[in-house]
């Protein structure tokens, strides 16, 4: 199994590189994690992982400005159907639109907006920065054998922009922040998580796994 | 429920701990990877690296140390001490950290932090506010910026700084009262929580723990969204798991995984 982490000039894809390392051979499943910033790989590539921090715009256009980068996705994805996975501003660029500064387009993978999250509760903090449990809205394979609900497994989340779907039967998952965050969505083979499965410890490295065995 | 962070801080001197973790198990107590790998078994949320190495020619241990620990720990790592560019900070990130505290740098050019925050995301830019009360007896409250270690008064007012950074794009705040630090006789609570009332981003309290009570009174009084201690967890006093307990005796929500 080939599985491409895309390199677009996004932050830190080394803990990225080596969690998704950690859970391959932990789970028995092997395969190869390249962190890459070729097309051709990523055309090829059976597994395919978009990470991202910082703001929308500046992504998207790190992101476009890898010659036939964009291309390649859409092709393995939406043509091949290989599994995709969206980290944090990854993930939200399979939405319409971010509205975060500036409107920028995103890959409108999965429909809807991402917006500024805006706490009932004033005194919240902005970040929404540190460790939630996730609330299951519907089964999916990403969080099989991880317990989830207010006593279950913790994500770690950093992020001030969540993604608002057209359909709520997109979300798997939410968090709890002064209202409901959207946490995971997904869409035929394409998932996203708004938190850092690289940085969430057990329940990180269990999602992580479980993405590789996803055969969606 | 987001829960009450704890963070353990090692402090990193050319590639080694100083004062070393004394109570785990470790074949090499001075190595800062072998003692986050430790803190990362134990339930640390997170983890501080503060780099207290001298010379810029040893810089590439820390390095060193922050790209093994990102291999190890599946947890958010930040590293402070000597960030003076946005070259220091590109670099550490791409060691590994998640992310990156600026102290001194930010007190002489406040546009320094805007800079960072653009170019990397607000998310990964901490601003320690290294503070001391100033205000004598019976007058109002007032705490100043000092750097060098708490040497050296800058004249800018604690709070009023606090919020500018935080209107620069900082994305969180690591508050140590100088006069605390070191003392074991607990945070400065009022300067804790005028500091985080003040400002709309996270603040994480530190600078005095001594006992699991502190810990309590820095979020419950002092309104920090974390706390962080280090010799308290390095000499075996207390584990992470305690002081998680302790906290959640308290009504404080922690995360237990």
């Amino acid at each position: 199994m080939k599985v491409a982490i895309i390199d677009y000039g996004s932050g830190n894809l080394h803990s990225a590189h080596k969690a998704f390392e950690r859970a391959a051979s932990e789970s028995g499943l092997g395969g190869e994690i390249v962190v890459t910033s070729d097309p051709d790989f990523v055309r090829t590539a059976d597994r395919i992982v978009l990470p991202g921090v910082g703001a929308f715009a500046d992504c998207r256009r790190g992101l476009n400005a890898v010659p036939g980068m964009v291309t390649a996705m859409t092709e393995a994805v939406q043509d091949k159907g290989r599994p995709f996975l969206g980290i944090c501003v990854g993930m939200q660029l399979l939405a319409d639109r971010g509205l975060e500064h500036e409107t920028t387009a995103g890959l409108g993978w999965i429909g809807g907006d991402v917006v500024e999250i805006k706490p009932k509760d004033a005194s919240l903090k902005i970040p929404h920065m540190g460790w939630n449990t996730l609330a299951q809205k519907r089964e999916h394979p990403l969080l099989a054998n991880i317990q989830t609900g207010p006593d279950g497994l913790h994500a770690y989340f950093v992020h001030s922009f969540h993604v608002n779907p057209s359909d709520p039967k997109d979300v798997v998952a939410t968090t709890s922040y002064g209202g409901a965050i959207t946490a995971l969505v997904a869409k035929g083979t394409v998932a996203g998580t708004q938190f850092h499965p690289e940085k969430s410890q057990k329940l990180g490295l269990a999602l992580i796994a479980n993405f590789l065995r996803w055969r969606p | 429920m987001l829960k009450v962070r704890v963070i353990p801080c090692l402090d990193v001197k050319d590639g080694r701990v100083v004062k070393g973790v004394q109570f785990l198990d470790l074949r090499d107590a001075g190595d800062p990877v072998e003692s986050a790998m430790a803190y990362d078994a134990a339930g640390a949320d997170e983890l501080c690296f503060l780099d207290i190495t001298a010379s810029h020619e040893n810089r590439g241990t820390l390095m060193d140390v922050v790209s093994r620990t990102a291999e190890a720990c599946f947890m958010p790592l930040t590293v402070g001490g000597g960030v003076r560019t946005v070259d220091d900070i590109r670099n550490l990130l791409l060691a590994g950290a998640d992310k990156v505290s600026i102290m001194t740098a930010a007190v002489h050019d406040r546009d320094f932090v805007r800079r960072a925050a653009e170019k990397f995301g607000t998310q990964c830019i901490v601003v320690a506010v290294d503070a001391k009360k100033v205000s004598g007896e019976g007058e109002p409250l007032r705490w100043e910026i000092f750097t060098h270690g708490g040497r050296k008064p800058t004249g800018l007012d604690a709070v009023a700084y606090a919020q500018e950074v935080a209107a620069l794009g900082a994305g969180e705040i690591l508050l140590t009262s100088m006069d605390r630090d070191g003392t074991k006789i607990g945070y400065d609570i009022p300067l804790t929580r005028a500091i985080a009332d003040a400002v709309s981003i996270p603040v994480i309290a530190s600078g005095g723990v001594g006992t699991l009570d502190h810990m309590v009174e820095g979020i419950r009084d002092g309104h920090a969204s974390a706390v962080l201690a280090a010799s308290i967890f390095h000499f075996g006093e207390h584990t992470i798991r305690e002081a998680k307990e302790k906290l959640r005796a308290n009504g404080l929500p922690v995360r237990i995984d």
